[in-house]
């Protein structure tokens, strides 16, 4: 053992071997989960799919060729190569939109619910730690924040501020941190009566070093769970915004304003709506089914 | 009890006082209500002159005082595109409001429920197996696609029920299923995780040792104590029921606040914005107070916390 060399001896730093075996670990539980798996396929479908998108699809998302607007999933065009999930009423080709689609989806969702996260994990650590005051003015503000109806809260500020990537992650991003903070100051509030934690406190270590080396670590596994099923809403959220126009503007391809672009087609050209809408749900429920396994796996009594 | 009560009524009064903050500030987000109010083609002249008239140069306390001083009697100005007050055309649109979501609700609270018992009571059988993955699929559903896919089916194809409007209860069914489908399916899975947690409890095996048979065990014993998570959601998901009003309101052209206030996004007319939105969070407060005080009722034990 390492000579005593004042208070901060006594924190001992963590073991890096074990803790890898414990990834890999819940990793295997993970995958013994067929339905966190199939979560976990989607995921990657998804995420790959929009990375790659041009090697996927041999179409352009915007392009338009009036000359095949509205053809059924399945046609092929003179140069043989088939429109799978049909053309929209600009002649472009639906599967190629839903993946380009895809990338709009998953920035404004992993930039949103870092936002949020970072911001209530702060928030959960300081409320929980330090208690008080402090913790009921950050609850009283969560009560605030919840009592609006989300959605509308969200237009209302992207109309008055104008729809743009930046605006609709920056709208989404501060005002989902809530369930964050109130998991991590859950957490927090058992940690900090812990042992370990006492014997730091004890031993006379800094409030900062004690979140950070000794809180914030045991409160990362439920952050994660949260973020993770989170990620699903703002995703919706994005939909619902570009569905009723305020979301990212055309002719970046949207799942909303797909989907808001084929309700005017509903009656004759049924794939305009329909298809975008399961890749939503297909994309949401991958993620909540991950997020479940997670939870699961890493941590079952959360309730969320 | 009361002290409870007096201490969640008085959070209830600091949480609108952050409402109202948040409402007042819709409005100053960009820096100058006064462009933001006028139309664009507005000259700079009348944009001063309207600026001065409506008291934005005073500084922002003093115009946030006057703005609570009004919001406290119900007056957010006039609506700029119908001339009416503001909380006048909201008020108008409430009870079409409060009807979808309680349809919503009511529906709700009707399938998840007993689907939620059944499938705790038969875990791991088929109906707990399909009441699960209906459930599963029903959260990840965008509220929207569910509206607009229920109207291709029910309205376009087979010419069943209609696709727009408030009218009798045909008109009512198919907001109300899309309204209510998300609320349902998390309920659903609320109520059977709550029951199962319960009925593996010491007092039900106490129970049903004693020959409680096993109707009353479920239906009495166990859903009382399951059902306060249930209450806790259900006031959680009334802020859901109220939000996704927007979404399906303007899907069906259902002629309530969501719709009202999506057009007035789009029309500009921030007055209305500004009441709709007070509004809706007012009542989603005052409806979490009252399933608070309904708590004290079902679980003793908060009175003496």
């Amino acid at each position: 053992m390492a000579p005593p060399n004042g208070v901060s001896s006594v924190v001992l730093p963590l073991p890096s071997a074990p803790e890898e075996r414990q990834w890999v670990m819940t990793l295997k539980r993970l995958a013994r989960r067929r339905t966190a798996l199939f979560g976990l396929a989607v995921v990657a479908v998804v995420i790959l799919s929009a990375v790659g998108a041009p090697l996927v699809t041999v179409f352009d998302p915007i392009e338009q060729d009036i000359n095949q607007r509205l053809k059924e999933p399945g046609w092929r065009n003179a140069a043989g190569q088939a429109h799978l999930l049909g053309t929209d009423h600009l002649g472009r080709d639906i599967l190629a939109r839903i993946i380009y689609g895809s990338r709009v989806a998953l920035v404004v969702g992993l930039s949103a619910v870092l936002i949020s996260g970072v911001l209530g994990m702060v928030i959960g650590l300081v409320s929980g730690y330090f208690g008080g005051k402090v913790d009921d003015f950050f609850m009283r503000l969560a009560d605030v924040q919840l009592a609006f109806p989300f959605i509308l809260l969200a237009i209302a500020v992207i109309g008055v501020l104008g729809p743009s990537l930046r605006n609709i992650i920056v709208v989404i991003g501060v005002s989902s941190w809530v369930v964050y903070a109130r998991v991590v100051r859950g957490e927090v509030l058992s940690i900090r009566e812990r042992e370990f934690v006492q014997a730091a406190i004890a031993l006379g270590s800094r409030d900062g070093r004690v979140v950070l080396h000794h809180v914030l670590p045991n409160a990362f596994t439920p952050w994660l769970v949260v973020a993770t099923l989170d990620m699903a809403r703002v995703i919706v959220i994005e939909s619902a915004l570009s569905f009723l126009g305020l979301g990212v503007q055309p002719p970046t391809p949207t799942w909303g304003g797909m989907l808001a672009d084929g309700r005017v087609y509903l009656s004759t050209a049924w794939w305009l709506a329909t298809f975008p809408g399961l890749a939503i749900l297909v994309t949401v429920l991958g993620i909540n089914l991950l997020g479940d396994g997670l939870r699961d796996t890493l941590d079952p009594r959360l309730k969320i | 009890m009361r002290s409870y009560l007096l201490r969640r009524l008085w959070q209830a009064v600091l949480v609108l006082f952050g409402v109202s903050v948040v409402v007042f500030l819709i409005l100053h987000l960009t820096g100058d209500p006064a462009a933001l109010l006028l139309p664009p083609d507005a000259t700079a002249d009348d944009i001063a002159r309207f600026r001065k008239a409506m008291g934005f140069d005073d500084p922002v306390a003093v115009q946030y005082l006057r703005f609570l001083k009004g919001a406290l009697r119900g007056d957010f100005g006039e609506s700029l595109r119908h001339g009416e007050p503001a909380m006048t055309l909201v008020l108008e649109r409430l009870p079409a409001t409060f009807q979808l979501a309680g349809a919503g609700l009511l529906l709700a609270l009707c399938l998840a429920i007993p689907a939620g018992i059944l499938s705790a009571v038969k875990r791991n059988s088929p109906v707990d197996y399909v009441s699960t993955v209906v459930a599963l699929t029903g959260q990840a559903m965008p509220t929207f696609w569910l509206g607009i896919m229920l109207i291709l089916v029910f309205s376009v194809r087979l010419n069943w029920l209609p696709s727009s409007g408030r009218g009798g209860l045909e008109h009512l069914i198919l907001p109300a299923v899309t309204l209510g489908l998300f609320t349902t399916a998390r309920i659903t899975r609320l109520t059977r995780s709550g029951m199962l947690e319960v009925l593996g409890q010491d007092y039900i095996r106490t129970a049903r040792a004693k020959g409680v048979s096993e109707q009353p065990v479920v239906w009495k014993h166990a859903l009382k104590n399951a059902s306060i998570p249930i209450i806790t959601i259900v006031g959680i998901e009334l802020g859901t029921l109220l939000g996704g009003s927007v979404i399906t309101e303007t899907i069906f052209a259902w002629p309530g606040v969501g719709r009202l206030s999506v057009q007035a996004i789009f029309n500009r007319d921030y007055p209305v914005v500004q009441a709709a939105v007070f509004l809706l969070a007012s009542t989603f407060v005052f409806l979490n107070f009252i399933v608070d005080v309904a708590y004290t009722w079902l679980d003793p034990r908060i009175r003496f916390h």
